[in-house]
């Protein structure tokens, strides 16, 4: 058990280094920096920047080091806790992202609670009742939430909610909420406003755990320890629930945690269509505007938050699943 | 022994019938009797026709645009006239609309203005090598750009329905070159991790989880988004088949490691070895033809998740842009919700996006449970 | 068989069908035969034969789309009164005291027959809880006597345990104590034996047959060994495609067999007396496929007696031969 848990951590390590890596290539791949587009965007409002005046901005911002040096030092202030200066707003980046990433998470787990408690009792039905009417009608409309791709399902949620109710269903919050301070009250607001981007994130995850949990299930039901649960005498109902629901839980339950990335990254899309206060819109915006320090933290905090999640996933299969806990994976 | 009577011929012949059915026959005759894949394979054949026969279907440039004609409703084919079948659709009349007193078109019922179908109009060249002027739907008396508009026009005055037929050919494609790579980088990695195990197998193993924590969007956004803004439309074409691939092969090199490992165990193989067959001579005569339909299959389901990434992408203004065409740029327009409430049109791509994605979901079903043995 | 005995079980006339999209196949066409409390009753055959869908029937437990469309399933219970399990509901509160209460089942892969995730214990208290009202402690008591009874050391210990910490042999008594936890008068097991090694084998055949002995215990053993046959069995009956073809004791059946499949099956076994270097006797064809069932005696495609114009145009039926023996031959009737 001990060792699965190292392992288990030990990646969960790597993965962040590696993400680090890739936000921070990422940053630079575009040719030119912050300086460039900050020159190009001042030009554009008529003011000019000197030669001068550039390089000092760009010794100011740590710009002309090589790319391994702004690396480390990058690295170095983020285990700090400093996560440096949002270059756009001039503000620190923890400021810029403020609420927001809390609220990401938030609307990712909304999601994720939505999946599993529409996924497993679905699943369970359609695999106990194959073939049979509601079977064929959760499996059509799961292909469907497949198919429908989540930016494309808020956009629908959006027209209809303003072409039929006249009402704007987007953001997480009443406006007399928006910038206030939490309180019960805030908690509230953003509890009633939760259910639709829950529903339009969680569509598509819900209709992949459907068809994992009704094929797995499948799959436990045809195995002899039903028989012999049956052959025990144990009523129907608990000879399903007790025994294969509770096999097929395993996988079910390590997809979840592969369910995270996903989801955070579907949160990125719906909150741009559905004007979320969330991390999705401002990484957009800091992406188009090169700002290194913001675009990239928000790429590696999105990538911590993932993996963070599936290790917590991992140790939540350890303790459900008996042959993790005593070793013979 | 003494002769038999023979049980009825017909089992025996059907019991011939499959003894000597080749794989594919057995996974043709399997995969058959799944409606629903019948339906989304003829679905998708569609599709790639309409790829194929765009500048036919398309009766328009679809770059062709006028401010004057933008988000112009679409228009309702009147299929007889007088009792015959002489299809028309109305003239426009540009009137001003008294509240806004923006330009509106309206439909002047004084003005019929008929189709043909398969006649002439704009030149182009049809598979970039046969001149022809032919289209599906053509008028006649009037100019085509000025007088039909089957899906209406977006905020620019481009024709949709044109555009849709343009864009279908791009999302289609984009979709088969991404799982290419995706394919080749799977089955390698994924064939190599599988058949040779040990400290290699666990390399990519972990590779393989790293990727797959990663959340994805985010890590494209920032790919997309550093593609030079110079660069032509082609070459972001190719650039974000190929970042969408990266993560891609995981999948499939999944599906491959898995097969290789279960298959490395199976007694043919030993045997393969023991008559001193070369390892590649095992690995492709041997071990290849058991999973290949599986490869198949899981390829399939690959395909409508990059189809739904590029539109997303392309829908961000991240993936493809203009002068490109795709459903996401398509949907772009789609983006202002007050835009979309008077003219919900826009929205017309998004079903050809679901449809494709069904219809390669249950295809992919389809062969999925044909070729499995153990179903 | 003996005949002054009542029967603790009677099958008459059974019929399961199994009812498919490419057709309907017979799994058990017309099988009777009885079960006396505290003797063993063996079913051989081929695979196939509907030794094990028989046994389905019996406990109800047939998988869809089976049914049992015919027959009776008389079931003597410890007050003496009869009871047709065909009549009962399969997932009522009778049925179900039943199964598991009166009769138990023991199954042919001790591998997967537990759940991989619930210990043993919470297995066998289980079964004692539903066909007994008493506490938890109790139950738990009785589940280690259970496991000690079957000769597993330290039962105390491995009622924790999970099944795949088990050997296959810990694992074949465990399935063997769960099925008797209840103290059934009647003890199904289907190929016991079939998945493990032969001298496991021994062991658990011994053990089974203690068993017996102490609780007075029916067995109905299903298996395609004849050498455990010839063990274990005090009366056998030989299926062939869901029909009794023979019936008698185990020593007039295995000395004198009546039935040409019967003959056949003994001839096959290799016999350390068989004349070297002579080829093995075997029934030529092979077992017909279920939907191309041959008309007339299902057997004659393969039959050395066969007579053309009888065999393969009437169905033979059950026939007593007095002295307990009955066969389903032409050549008897």
């Amino acid at each position: 058990m001990l060792a699965y848990i190292v392992r288990r951590l030990l990646l969960a390590v790597l993965t962040v280094w590696a993400i680090s890596v890739l936000s921070f290539i990422i940053i630079h791949l575009p040719p030119g920096d912050y300086v460039t587009s900050y020159i190009a965007s001042m030009s554009a409002s008529g003011s000019a920047v000197s030669e001068g005046e550039a390089k000092a901005l760009r010794e100011q911002l740590g710009l002309d080091k090589p790319i391994t040096i702004q690396y480390m030092k990058w690295m170095g202030l983020m285990l700090q806790g400093n996560f440096g200066m949002a270059m756009e707003w001039g503000r620190p980046v923890t400021d810029v992202i403020g609420d927001r990433l809390t609220l990401t998470v938030v609307i990712s787990l909304a999601a994720i609670v939505f999946t599993w408690a529409l996924a497993l009792p679905i699943g369970i039905y359609s695999a106990v009742y194959r073939y049979s009417f509601l079977d064929y009608l959760f499996t059509f409309v799961g292909f469907v939430g497949l198919a429908i791709p989540g930016f494309l399902l808020a956009l629908i949620v959006m027209y209809v909610g303003f072409a039929w109710f006249g009402a704007n269903v987007g953001g997480l919050f009443s406006p007399e909420f928006a910038e206030a301070p939490w309180s019960f009250a805030k908690a509230w607001d953003l509890t009633k406003h939760l259910p639709i981007p829950a529903i339009v994130l969680g569509v598509a995850g819900t209709a992949q755990l459907i068809r994992i949990m009704r094929s797995n299930l499948l799959d436990e039901l045809r195995k002899p320890y039903v028989v012999t649960a049956r052959a025990r005498g144990l009523p129907e109902y608990r000879v399903i629930m007790k025994y294969p629901v509770r096999v097929a839980l395993n996988p079910f339950i390590s997809t979840i945690g592969y369910l995270l990335p996903y989801v955070v990254s579907g949160s990125i899309i719906v909150s741009l269509v559905l004007s979320l206060p969330t991390v999705g819109p401002l990484l957009l915006k800091a992406l188009i505007a090169q700002d290194m320090f913001l675009a990239g933290t928000i790429v590696l905090l999105l990538g911590v938050l993932t993996v963070v999640g599936t290790f917590l996933s991992d140790l939540l299969l350890m303790w459900v699943d008996p042959r993790i806990r005593l070793g013979r994976e | 022994m003494a002769e038999l009577a023979a049980p009825p011929e017909a089992g025996i012949q059907a019991e011939q019938r499959i003894a000597v059915a080749t794989q594919w026959q057995l996974m043709w005759w399997r995969f058959r009797k799944h409606k629903l894949a019948l339906a989304g394979t003829l679905v998708l054949i569609g599709f790639y026709l309409v790829a194929v026969f765009a500048e036919f279907l398309a009766y328009v440039d679809p770059q062709e645009s006028d401010a004057q004609r933008s988000l112009i409703a679409p228009q309702s084919i009147h299929w007889s006239d007088d009792g015959r079948f002489a299809p028309y659709v109305y003239g426009l009349k540009g009137t001003r609309d008294p509240v806004t007193f923006k330009r509106v078109y309206v439909p002047d019922t004084s003005k019929k203005v008929p189709i043909t179908f398969f006649g002439r109009g704009e030149h182009y060249q049809f598979l970039g090598l046969i001149p022809m002027d032919r289209h599906l739907f053509a008028v006649e008396d009037a100019k085509v750009a000025e007088s039909l508009f089957l899906m209406g026009t977006d905020t620019q005055g481009r024709d949709l329905w044109s555009r849709l037929m343009y864009a279908t050919r791009t999302s289609m494609t984009i979709g088969l070159v991404s799982v290419a790579l995706s394919l080749v980088l799977g089955v390698v990695l994924g064939g190599i991790s599988g058949y040779f195990g040990g400290v290699i197998d666990t390399i990519i193993q972990r590779i393989i989880e790293i990727l797959r924590s990663i959340p994805t969007i985010p890590l494209w956004m920032g790919l997309a988004a550093a593609l030079p803004g110079d660069w032509s439309v082609v070459q972001v074409y190719f650039a974000i088949t190929i970042i969408i691939s990266l993560i891609g092969w995981t999948e499939l090199a999944r599906v491959v490691r898995g097969r290789f490992i279960s298959l490395k165990e199976e007694d043919f193989v030993m045997a393969a070895e023991l008559v001193g067959c070369s390892k590649a001579r095992i690995i492709f005569r041997h071990m290849v033809p058991s999973f290949i339909s599986h490869i198949i299959a899981a390829t399939t389901l690959a395909i409508p998740a990059i189809i739904i990434s590029e539109t997303s992408l392309s829908f961000l203004g991240l993936g493809l842009r203009p002068p490109a065409i795709s459903w996401g740029v398509l949907l772009q327009d789609a983006q202002n919700i007050q835009a979309l409430v008077i003219s919900p049109w826009l929205l017309i791509p998004s079903f050809a996006v679901i449809v494709a994605v069904l219809a390669f979901n249950f295809m992919g079903d389809g062969i999925r449970d044909a070729a499995d043995p153990y179903l | 068989m003996q005949t002054d005995a009542k029967p603790l079980l009677s099958v008459r006339n059974l019929r399961t069908n199994f009812f498919q999209d490419e057709g309907t196949t017979k799994a058990v066409d017309g099988a009777s035969f009885d079960v006396l409390p505290g003797k063993t009753l063996g079913i051989v055959g081929e695979s196939g034969c509907g030794k094990s869908v028989t046994a389905q029937s019996i406990l109800r437990i047939v998988d869809h789309p089976g049914r049992i469309v015919e027959g009776e399933i008389i079931l003597t219970r410890a007050d003496g009164t009869e009871i047709d399990l065909v009549k009962l509901k399969a997932d009522g509160r009778e049925m179900r005291a039943i199964r598991g209460g009166d009769i138990g089942l023991v199954f042919q892969e001790p591998m997967t027959s537990f759940s991989p995730v619930h210990t043993v214990g919470a297995q066998i208290v289980e079964a004692v809880l539903l066909h007994n009202a008493v506490d938890r402690k109790e139950a738990r008591r009785r589940g280690i006597e259970a496991l000690r009874s079957v000769g597993i050391p330290k039962p105390e210990r491995r009622i924790d345990e999970y099944s795949f910490e088990l050997s296959g042999g810990l694992r074949q008594r465990a399935m063997i104590a769960v099925a008797l936890s209840c103290d059934p008068r009647l003890l199904i097991a289907d190929e016991p034996t079939t998945a493990l090694d032969v001298t496991t084998q021994a062991q658990i055949l011994d053990l089974l047959r203690t068993l017996q002995r102490e609780r007075g215990m029916a067995i109905m053993l299903i298996t395609h060994n004849l050498g455990v046959v010839a063990e274990m069995a005090d009366d056998v009956v030989v299926m062939y495609l869901g029909r009794v073809v023979e019936q008698g004791r185990v020593d007039d059946i295995f000395h004198d067999p009546k039935h040409p499949y019967t003959k056949a099956l003994l001839q096959s076994i290799p016999s350390i007396e068989s004349e070297p270097r002579v080829k093995l006797p075997t029934i030529s064809g092979s077992i017909p496929h279920p939907f191309n069932r041959p008309p007339g005696c299902p057997f004659h495609p393969r039959c050395a007696s066969y007579i053309a114009g009888r065999c393969d145009a009437q169905e033979p039926v059950l026939r007593d031969l007095g002295k307990g023996r009955k066969a389903s031959c032409f050549l008897y009737q």
